[in-house]
């Protein structure tokens, strides 16, 4: 990135250097054109006026090509420019990324996985109502086990569906994840069948949950770009995230309950 | 959120951190040995939010000077403006953008 800043720097310095000399270039063709009429009105010589022609098209060739030159290298830096941008903008996409997944797997307690999830949901992919939901395999039903913006979206906290029911149970069960742009279908038709994106928290091909996303907070118009990385980065890490956590809850009840058990055997 | 400031504040090489949980925990902190040159907060937070925070950091003579920056859902004007009032150096709205949290940091401190 410095690197790149500092060749715009040297492309500047070197605009600021072929400016200054085609001023001074223009300044002499000036001042020869002058030279050239003084001359002329004082019926210089043929030859001398000839030379100083010959002298005039020569810095006037050498003049359009530095012209030409700085119009390349103003491209060049525009070029450049625009690279910086789009590369801040990686780095800046980078970052929410590794932050996200960083965040995801510091933890193997339930809860503190699940808040994990809402808060990148909120922070980096600014939804205001949003539910997480997970499929209990048994009765193949999707529920919400936490929400966030219940006064925007009445319901969310207790939203559900079947398997294969409707588009939360579609999402489910096909994998595949389900967006509306706000724009363009605007908020009034989301409801908590229909919400804005719905993502599929997935191990491999199983599916353990869905994120579902509501609204957006209010400065935000639609999902960028990263926002797509985000979900594609939650739908696999939050899912094993959540999986493993889960997991080791499990176990360490199961675990509790054997020492326990050892320990009235023991004791007795 | 914490986590991802920290990791773009990593940015600025001497810059050390200094978590509070809430307002009230950012003021003690505030009033410690440390001398804090930028203060980052939430709006939204328990015990004591951002807004009150902002307002007792610029009654405080010793404080008064720190710039303050909030980060914040809340991204009505109407927020913004109260939030610039009580005397907030800027107002970010989430989500958070790395690029432009370092650049507003970067513009306060002039580094």
């Amino acid at each position: 990135m410095n690197e790149e800043s500092s060749k715009a720097e040297k492309f500047l310095e070197l605009f600021n250097k072929g400016k200054e000399f085609t001023e001074e270039l223009l300044r002499e063709n000036q001042r020869l054109r002058f030279r050239l009429a003084a001359m002329e009105t004082e019926h210089g010589s043929r030859e001398e006026v000839d030379r100083l022609r010959a002298e005039i098209q020569q810095l006037t060739d050498e003049n359009r090509r530095i012209a030409m030159r700085f119009k390349e290298v103003e491209e060049e830096n525009k070029d450049f420019a625009h690279r910086y941008i789009e590369i801040e903008e990686q780095n800046n996409n980078l970052a929410n990324l590794y932050v996200a997944s960083y965040q995801l797997h510091s933890t193997l307690d339930f809860r503190e996985v699940i808040t994990i999830v809402q808060e990148i949901v909120i922070n980096l992919i600014g939804a205001e109502s949003f539910a997480i939901l997970l499929l209990d395999e048994k009765t193949n039903e999707l529920k919400a086990i936490a929400s966030e913006g219940e006064d925007v979206m009445p319901g969310v906290d207790t939203v559900s569906a079947r398997l294969g029911d409707g588009i939360l149970g579609q999402v489910a069960k096909t994998g595949e994840s389900y967006y509306i742009n706000q724009d363009v279908e605007g908020s009034g038709t989301i409801a908590l069948d229909r919400p804005l994106a719905a993502v599929p928290l997935k191990i491999k091909e199983h599916v353990i949950g869905l994120i579902v996303i509501y609204r957006l907070l209010q400065q935000k118009d639609s999902f960028s770009a990263v926002d797509y990385e985000l979900f594609s980065l939650l739908a696999a890490h939050a899912a094993t995230a959540i999986f493993s956590s889960k997991l080791y809850s499990q176990s360490e009840r199961k675990l509790n309950t054997i020492q326990s058990f050892l320990d009235l055997l023991t004791t007795n | 959120m914490r986590q991802l400031i920290s990791f773009s504040l990593k940015r600025f090489k001497n810059a050390k951190i200094i978590e509070a949980v809430d307002g009230v925990d950012a003021l003690k902190k505030l009033s410690g040995p440390e001398k804090i040159d930028l203060i980052l907060t939430d709006i939204n937070m328990p015990v004591m939010d951002g807004l009150k925070l902002v307002s007792l950091v610029r009654q405080n003579a010793q404080l008064k000077a720190i710039p303050i920056i909030i980060i914040t859902t809340e991204g009505a004007e109407e927020d913004r403006e109260r939030g610039l009032a009580l005397g907030a150096n800027a107002y970010i709205s989430k989500p958070i953008q790395s690029s432009h949290l370092i650049k507003t940091i970067s513009e306060l401190l002039a580094v």
